[in-house]
């Protein structure tokens, strides 16, 4: 079983369903999923201008995984420019601000703070939490 | 780290409070001493801002874990801005004893 994917936090979805090239003769051609935790790191490194390894603690995982997510968010970009497809953002494996899980064993409600590094139910250990919308 | 459970009164026997803001006592189990202190919510029967006033206490307390029944939209708030783990049980009749066995174990 591989490792599970760290939560990558992210301080604000972006405000777009999605982008549509336009002036280009109508085809039905597949859209391009650009994830929130993408959309974040572009927005880290790009415009607030910061390193990766800030933009990485930031965003609660490691410099490594931050580029990688970088340069999957930079490449998904410059497909879509090139084969002109429709842009949408998706969820993905990001943790918002303020957002709140439910522990699958014991119902227990709670929010994660970053500084938390063992996701788990703060109450019974349990690793079988959701992600619940409040 | 430090842990708060409200409580409807000071004692491990006392039923645990589903309110934040308004709970009458804060009980703080420590992590390292093991031992669950007390403290009186002397803002319960404040008029208003019972809640903020509650977060702030446990700014100052220098809690990490905060756990209740629900929190008020600006406690969240608070709570949220200073890194506080809120931690919502929905049953009530629990006292204070369990919550902390369940905690420990």
């Amino acid at each position: 079983m591989p490792r599970r994917k760290r939560l990558r936090k992210v301080v604000a979805p972006p405000g777009f369903k999605g982008y549509k090239p336009y002036g280009n003769p109508q085809q039905k051609k597949q859209f391009i999923e650009l994830l929130y935790e993408e959309y974040e790191a572009i927005k880290l490194a790009d415009y607030d201008l910061l390193n990766h390894l800030e933009a990485s603690r930031l965003m609660g995982v490691s410099r490594p995984t931050f580029a990688r997510i970088y340069e999957s968010a930079r490449r998904k970009l410059a497909k879509a420019l090139v084969e002109t497809r429709e842009i949408r953002s998706v969820f993905g494996n990001a943790r918002l601000e303020g957002t709140w899980h439910i522990c699958g064993q014991c119902n227990t409600r709670f929010t994660m703070p970053v500084r938390i590094k063992d996701q788990a139910c703060p109450l019974c250990r349990s690793v079988q939490i959701e992600i619940i919308k409040i | 780290m430090k842990t708060v459970i409200t409580s409807k009164g000071k004692n491990q026997n006392d039923e645990f409070d589903l309110r934040f803001g308004r709970a009458a006592w804060f009980c703080v189990v420590d992590d390292v001493s093991g031992k669950p202190i007390f403290v009186e919510n002397n803002q319960a029967d404040a008029t208003g801002g019972a809640g903020v006033k509650a977060a702030e206490k446990m700014v100052e307390l220098g809690v990490q874990k905060v756990i209740s029944g629900d929190f008020g939209p600006k406690a969240k708030e608070l709570l949220e801005k200073f890194n506080i783990q809120m931690v919502i049980i929905s049953e009530h009749n629990q006292s204070i004893k369990q919550i902390i066995s369940r905690l420990t174990t």
